[in-house]
């Protein structure tokens, strides 16, 4: 699986709250809170991302809340993978679980700017900046990660898991 | 053998002999904890199991206490989603309003924890039973939702750091102190992936309460779980509200540890989180003169009957300043009951404060105390995030109850040895 995007960069320790703030989440509709995702820190995020679009941020991405809301959001805007230097432990499940890519990449997030174009092989774990023409490697996922992606998550992963 | 306190109980629930750090295990869950935010999605993904019952109706917990008393309609759906849930799945722990409380605070005080039990809870800080002993971590509502279904979770195991503790805190110095300073120490994520285990011949000089509001913190220093040993005071605690038998799990003596860090608990002053991550931390004595609008007494972190007590001692037969609103919190109804018996909540309303019903509402700027653009709250809560306790410009400072009730009367950050 390949995805490729225009960047979305962030700094350090991306919390939970300024992702999808507590106040929307008297719903769990994807597409509503999608609508506020990133607001408090950037308010033109959801007006400027486009499907397939990509999030690099530095470390501890993701800290905070348990609410899985975040990556729901996240994913529901449209972008196809989050590329940071490392993310926050409870972040991480949530996003495998909900079948949103996550990749862990220091080089990488140095040498990615606002703006790139960046594409990303899930198998290989090669992520290029398509604008500096510069590679680097993250950790691929395991096979059973990649299919858990592929199929939107831990949960339809095991139904097909099951039917098999 | 070399195993930590956490590793011991993973191995344990894991039917192992023994298990090392990185390694993944399948482990059998004691209990399974949601609330109003998260369960509705839990309950959305069970369904998809295709299984009629939870694996235990009494090893699940769900409380409804973020958004309840229901702030809005499209909150009160939510805790419908909740509520007809546990009555179809005849789920025990459901703590409807009027007997709920806090969960963190509620769930321990009902005897829901043991020691050595091993919890998942679909909210962060589930890391708050490791004060009691237990393996207790925060989870996703994915995770809440197969665990209901199996009663099974998988894990990482984790590595550790060790925080040696000696001595005993000064009179106005807590566990909230004590935390938000090991935080300070290592930052936002210092302990990312790991146990925070708290051991040394100073854990005996700190209550249970202290050490609630410590492991509750865990979280935001990264950590998977933070966990104190069980001593006297744990088993005293526990002998008045669990009915079963504490399972005692020590580390091996040689345990591997990442880090080690030595803790003077004598040495730790009245500290303060500044806006907006909880590791900006300045000691009281190095805090400017900050004027703030709100005081918010409460949440899983600083709700509890001690938090309340130290609170009404500093507002007894004084007022607040009448620019500061000022909201304390009882964790639970049995809370709030103490607090009338003792007379706190009439110390609490003689001084100008407001007293509520228990909820996690102003902590994650759900309801009831947010904030409005320039704002300024001191809270005894846990997190100072941007737009944390409302509007994206307000700001949060973390400090514990007796700072809160001393910057409520004078209007500014006050250390409580001056009022």
């Amino acid at each position: 699986m390949k995805v490729k995007g225009k960047v979305f960069r962030y700094l350090d320790n991306v919390d939970t709250d300024v992702i999808i703030p507590a106040r929307y989440l008297n719903t769990s509709d994807p597409k509503e809170l999608a609508s506020h995702c990133m607001e408090d820190i950037d308010a033109d995020f959801i007006k400027n991302v486009k499907e397939g679009d990509i999030i690099v941020a530095q470390k501890n991405f993701g800290c905070g809340s348990s609410r899985e809301h975040a990556p729901l959001a996240i994913k529901s805007a449209g972008i196809s993978c989050v590329i940071a230097a490392s993310f926050a432990r409870i972040f991480y499940r949530n996003s495998i679980n909900i079948g949103l890519p996550i990749l862990e990449c220091e080089e990488a997030v140095k040498g990615i700017k606002s703006g790139d174009i960046v594409s990303v092989d899930f198998e290989s774990g090669k992520i290029t900046n398509e604008t500096t023409k510069e590679s680097y490697y993250a950790q691929p996922f395991p096979p059973f990660i990649q299919k858990m992606i592929e199929a939107e998550g831990l949960v339809n992963y095991m139904a097909q898991e099951i039917q098999k | 053998m070399s195993m930590t306190m956490s590793q011991k109980i993973l191995a344990s629930c894991a039917k192992v002999e023994k298990v090392e750090a990185g390694q993944l295990i399948m482990a059998d869950l004691d209990l399974v904890l949601g609330n109003d935010i998260t369960a509705p999605v839990a309950i959305k993904e069970f369904a998809k199991f295709g299984v009629k019952d939870v694996f235990d109706n009494k090893k699940v917990a769900l409380v409804p206490d973020h958004f309840t008393p229901n702030k809005d309609i499209k909150a009160a759906q939510q805790c419908k989603i909740l509520r007809e849930f546990a009555h179809e799945k005849e789920i025990e722990n459901y703590f409807e309003i009027g007997q709920m409380g806090i969960e963190h605070a509620l769930l321990p005080e009902q005897g829901l924890v043991n020691a050595g039990d091993l919890i998942i809870g679909a909210d962060s800080h589930t890391c708050t039973y490791g004060a009691l002993g237990a393996f207790s971590t925060g989870v996703g509502s994915t995770d809440m939702a197969a665990a209901m279904a199996s009663g099974k979770g998988w894990f990482k195991v984790p590595s550790a750091l060790k925080f040696n503790l000696t001595g005993k805190l000064s009179k106005w110095v807590s566990g909230k102190d004590v935390i938000l300073h090991i935080i300070g120490m290592i930052g936002v994520d210092g302990a990312l992936y790991k146990s925070m285990e708290f051991c040394g011949e100073g854990v005996k000089n700190l209550s249970i309460d202290d050490r609630f509001t410590i492991c509750n913190m865990a979280i935001e220093a990264g950590a998977k779980n933070g966990i104190f040993g069980v001593d006297e005071i744990t088993l005293e605690y526990l002998k008045e509200h669990h009915k079963g038998t504490p399972k005692i799990f020590e580390a091996d003596s040689d345990a591997v540890y990442e880090k080690v860090y030595e803790i003077d608990l004598s040495k730790i002053r009245p500290t303060v989180a500044y806006p907006h991550l909880p590791e900006n931390t300045k000691t009281i004595d190095e805090v400017e003169k900050i004027e703030i609008d709100q005081v918010v007494i409460g949440s899983c972190t600083n709700g509890r009957i001690s938090d309340l007590r130290v609170a009404a001692k500093i507002l007894k037969n004084k007022k607040v300043n009448p620019k500061v609103r000022t909201i304390i919190f009882p964790a639970t109804q049995k809370i709030y009951l103490q607090a009338l018996k003792e007379g706190l909540l009439e110390i609490f309303v003689e001084a100008g404060a407001v007293v509520s019903t228990p909820t996690c509402g102003p902590c994650l700027g759900g309801h009831m105390g947010i904030l409005a653009d320039k704002e300024r709250a001191v809270a005894t809560t846990n997190r100072n995030f941007v737009g944390r306790m409302g509007h994206p410009g307000s700001e949060v400072y973390l400090a514990s109850p007796a700072v809160a009730a001393a910057s409520a009367l004078t209007g500014y950050i006050t250390n409580p040895e001056t009022v």
